[in-house]
C-alpha cells in the first residue's frame, strides 16, 4: 500500500502566471500534476501503520501494517504490505504494482498455505482489510487516473487551499468524484470528500500531522476516514518513515512476498 | 556423496543453534469438534470426535532479512483416532536471499498451483491427510531450494533428501476408507525407501496479466496406490482385511496458467505423470468471476466453475485390486465444480465459501461449506460442512456416504 501521496512544496510566487487563462479543467490537471511533480523522487521508502477501525457502536479493532515503497519510474509505485494484526492473519502480504493507466497487478500471500493468489484487478472498490479505506484510496494516487476540475481558491482551518474535484477514470471505482483541498504552500492533501456512484457523499477524509522528511516530502501521519452513510470511521496512524533504505525491484517480486515474514 | 553431505546438511539443520537475539514467536491453539449426523457405517467409528492442536511459529531474521530462520512445530491430539494424535515439524528452515538468488535449507513448504478444488500439481510437500480431508494440510519437506531469479523468470531448483508417508486414519478415524489402510507396513519401489533422493525444477514467470509455472519432478509419488497381500484376504469369505500403501517412482509433468481479466481469474492446472502403471493425465481448470461490492454493499460474491479430469479408470469398479494389482482410490475422473465465495469485508473477515462437486459418471455428489469469522482481536471460529449424496455403492466414494458432518474449530492467536 502506497499511502496518499502527499504533495511537496511549491514556489507559490510562480502560480498565478502559469495558471492564468486556463479553463477549470486545465487548472485542475495543472494542479494535481504540479503536487506530483513535488512528491517525486523520493525513490523508496518503509513505514509503519496502524488502523483504528470504529464501527457505529464505538467498538474498536486494531490493524498493524508494515509497508515498503518503491517509486518506478514512468509508472506507478510498486508496494508490499506486510500485516502483523490481527494476529490470524499475521505473516498475510500484498504486492501491488501499480500502473498509470490500465489495471494495477496485485498479489496476495496466504502463509499458512504459503500460497500466492493474483487478485482479480477490479476489486479497488472494496474495503481494505474490512476498513473505510477502499483499495482504490490507499494505492499509489497516479495523475492519470483521475480527469480534474478547479472548483475555487478557498481557506480550510486558517490554510489557503485550493479545492479540486476530480473523477475517476476506472469505470469500476466505487466514487463519481471526490473534492480535494488542497493547501496553496505545499500541495499536501487536506482533506478529501469521496462521493458514491450515486453521487451521495459516502465519506469524509482529514489528513493531519504532517511530518517533514529529506526536506522535501510531507507525509500525513494522521489519517480520519468517516464513513457517513454508516457511522464507521477509520483512523490510520502512520509512523517509522524511513526514506533512507535501499529497496530495489528484488524487494518487491514474488519471492519476497514469500519471504515476507 | 554429494548427496549424503546434502543430508547431513540437512541433518546439521535440525540441531539448529538458535541465533542469539529474541526472535518473535506467533502461533495457535485450536479446539475442534467433529459430529456426525448418521450413525457410522463401521462398528470401529464415533458419532462424534474432539481434538486440540497447535502451531506455534518461532522467526528470526537478521541481515535487513535477507537471512530469515523459522521454526513452526506443529502437534495435535485427537480423543479416538491414534493416528491423528501426531507432531510433525512444519518448517525449520534458514533462507538466505540475494540480488539474484535465494537459497531455502531445511524442512519447509512449498506451494504450486491455482486452482480451489483440487491441488494437482502442488507435489513437493506430502498431504498431512489425517489432520483435515482437504488435503491443504502438509508435512514438513527435508529440502535445498536454490531460486535462481532472472527477468526472464524464475527457476527453482529442489534437491529432496528422505520422503514423507502420506498420514491415513485408522481404524477408530472418520471418515475413512472402508478397508483398513495399514500404514505400518508400507511398500516402495525403490530398494532406498524412505530415503530416495527426490528432484524437481520449476520454472515460473508473469507476463502481464498472465501466471505461468512449468515444472517436473522425479522421485517418490506423494499419492500411494495400494496393494492387497494375499495374507490380507480372507480365503473362505473373499473379503480383505486391509490395504497398503505403494509408493512407486514417478516422473510428473505439470503446468500451472493462471489469466486474470477484469472480475475474471481464469485458472488451469495439468500433470502428465508415469510410474504407477500406465502414464496418465489429469487437469483441472476453471474460472473464479467476483461481484465486487454487491447491491451497494460491502459485501463480493465470487462464482467459481471448475472442471476436473482424470485419465486414470476407476480400478475399484473394474476389480483389479483382486487381482494382486496395484490400484489408485482417485476420486474424479470427470467431475464439475459449482462454487461461490462470499467476502463480507468486515472488521471480522467474515468469508464463506461453498461448492458442490458434481460426479459427471454418475458417481454422486459431495457437498462442501467453509466458514470463518473472528471474534475480537485474537480469536477465530471455523466452520465446515460437508457431505455426499447419491453416492453408488460400487464408488470409491461409497465408504464415505454416511459421513455428513460437521467440524467447528476455535483458534486463539498469539
Amino acid at each position: 500500500m502506497t499511502p496518499v501521496r502527499i504533495l511537496p512544496a511549491i514556489l507559490l510566487c510562480l502560480l498565478p502566471f502559469s495558471l492564468l487563462a486556463e479553463t477549470p479543467e486545465e487548472k485542475g490537471l495543472a494542479i494535481a500534476q504540479e503536487a506530483d511533480r513535488y512528491d517525486s523522487g523520493f525513490r523508496n521508502y518503509t513505514n509503519d501503520i496502524r488502523m483504528i477501525l470504529k464501527n457505529r457502536q464505538g467498538q474498536e479493532s486494531i490493524r498493524e501494517i508494515r509497508s515498503s515503497t518503491l517509486e518506478v519510474d514512468g509508472d506507478g509505485d510498486k508496494s508490499l504490505t506486510i500485516f502483523d494484526e490481527p494476529r490470524d492473519v499475521k505473516g498475510t502480504a500484498l504486492l501491488s504494482f501499480t500502473h498509470k493507466t490500465g489495471p494495477d497487478d496485485q498479489w496476495l500471500y496466504l502463509p499458512a498455505l504459503k500460497r500466492v493468489k493474483r487478485i482479480a484487478s477490479d476489486n479497488k472498490s472494496g474495503p481494505f482489510m474490512g476498513s473505510e479505506f477502499a483499495y482504490e484510496d490507499i494505492t499509489s494516487q497516479e495523475v492519470d487516473k483521475y480527469t480534474y476540475k478547479f472548483l475555487r481558491n478557498d481557506t480550510l482551518d486558517g490554510l489557503n487551499v485550493f479545492v479540486l474535484e476530480r473523477y475517476p477514470i476506472d469505470k469500476k471505482s466505487g466514487y463519481t468524484r471526490q473534492i480535494i483541498w488542497l493547501d496553496q504552500e505545499h500541495y499536501k492533501e487536506r482533506k478529501i470528500e469521496y462521493y458514491d456512484r450515486k453521487n451521495v457523499l459516502l465519506k469524509t477524509l482529514v489528513f493531519a500531522d504532517y511530518n517533514l522528511y529529506l526536506d522535501k516530502y510531507y507525509r500525513a501521519h494522521d489519517m480520519y476516514m468517516v464513513n457517513h452513510q454508516t457511522g464507521k470511521s477509520t483512523r490510520l496512524l502512520q509512523s517509522n518513515f524511513n526514506f533512507d533504505v535501499e529497496l530495489t525491484d528484488r524487494d518487491f517480486d514474488k519471492n519476497s512476498l514469500k519471504r515476507a515474514r | 556423496m554429494l548427496i549424503k553431505c546434502l543430508r547431513l546438511f540437512v541433518a546439521f539443520l535440525l540441531v539448529p543453534v538458535l541465533p542469539l537475539q529474541a526472535g518473535d514467536w506467533s502461533g495457535y491453539v485450536a479446539g475442534e469438534f467433529l459430529g456426525f449426523t448418521e450413525n457410522p457405517q463401521f462398528s470401529s467409528q464415533y458419532n462424534s470426535y474432539l481434538s486440540i492442536a497447535a502451531e506455534p511459529e518461532y522467526i528470526h531474521e537478521w541481515n535487513e532479512g535477507d537471512d530469515i530462520f523459522t521454526f513452526t512445530p506443529y502437534a495435535i491430539a485427537d480423543n479416538h483416532d491414534y493416528r491423528r494424535t501426531h507432531a510433525d515439524i512444519r518448517e525449520l528452515s534458514w533462507i538466505h536471499a540475494a540480488d539474484n538468488w535465494e537459497l531455502t535449507t531445511g524442512i519447509s513448504k512449498v506451494f504450486w498451483g491455482v486452482t480451489e478444488s483440487v491441488h494437482l500439481v502442488d507435489i513437493i510437500n506430502q498431504t498431512d491427510l489425517v489432520v483435515n480431508e482437504d488435503g491443504e494440510d502438509k508435512l514438513g519437506q527435508p529440502m535445498a531450494n536454490l531460486s535462481l531469479i532472472r527477468n526472464w523468470g524464475v527457476v527453482d531448483l529442489f534437491v529432496l533428501p528422505g520422503f514423507r508417508e502420506r498420514t491415513f486414519p485408522s481404524r477408530k478415524g472418520r471418515p475413512r476408507f472402508g478397508v483398513n489402510i495399514d500404514t505400518d507396513r508400507v511398500f516402495y519401489e525403490s530398494g532406498a525407501e524412505e530415503w530416495h533422493t527426490d528432484f524437481a525444477v520449476r520454472w515460473s514467470h508473469y507476463i502481464g496479466a498472465v501466471d505461468i509455472g512449468i515444472a517436473h519432478f522425479h522421485g517418490t509419488t506423494r499419492q500411494p496406490r495400494f496393494i492387497i497381500r494375499p495374507a490380507a484376504i480372507n480365503p473362505a469369505t473373499g473379503t480383505v482385511s486391509e490395504i497398503n500403501p505403494l509408493y512407486e517412482i514417478i516422473d510428473q509433468t505439470s503446468i500451472d496458467l493462471q489469466a486474470v481479466y477484469g472480475s475474471w481469474l481464469w485458472k488451469l492446472e495439468a500433470i502428465t505423470r508415469s510410474g504407477q502403471g500406465d502414464r496418465f493425465y489429469s487437469y483441472a481448470g476453471g474460472y473464479e468471476y467476483t461481484f465486487v461490492g454487491v447491491l451497494e454493499s460491502q459485501l463480493d460474491i465470487g462464482v467459481i466453475t471448475e472442471y476436473l479430469y482424470d485419465s486414470r479408470g476407476d480400478e475399484i469398479k473394474q476389480n483389479k485390486a483382486l487381482q494382486g494389482k496395484p490400484f489408485d482410490l482417485s476420486p474424479f475422473q470427470k467431475d464439475l465444480v459449482l462454487g461461490t465465495r462470499l467476502t463480507f469485508n468486515d472488521a471480522q473477515s467474515t468469508e464463506v465459501l461453498a461448492s458442490v462437486i458434481i460426479d459427471l459418471d454418475g458417481g454422486g455428489q459431495s457437498y462442501n461449506i467453509e466458514a470463518s469469522r473472528r471474534f475480537g482481536s485474537n480469536w477465530k471460529l471455523s466452520l465446515e460442512a460437508r457431505g455426499l449424496s447419491n453416492v453408488p455403492n460400487d464408488s470409491v466414494m461409497a465408504s464415505y456416504k454416511d459421513d455428513n458432518r460437521l467440524r467447528l474449530e476455535l483458534a486463539r492467536y498469539f
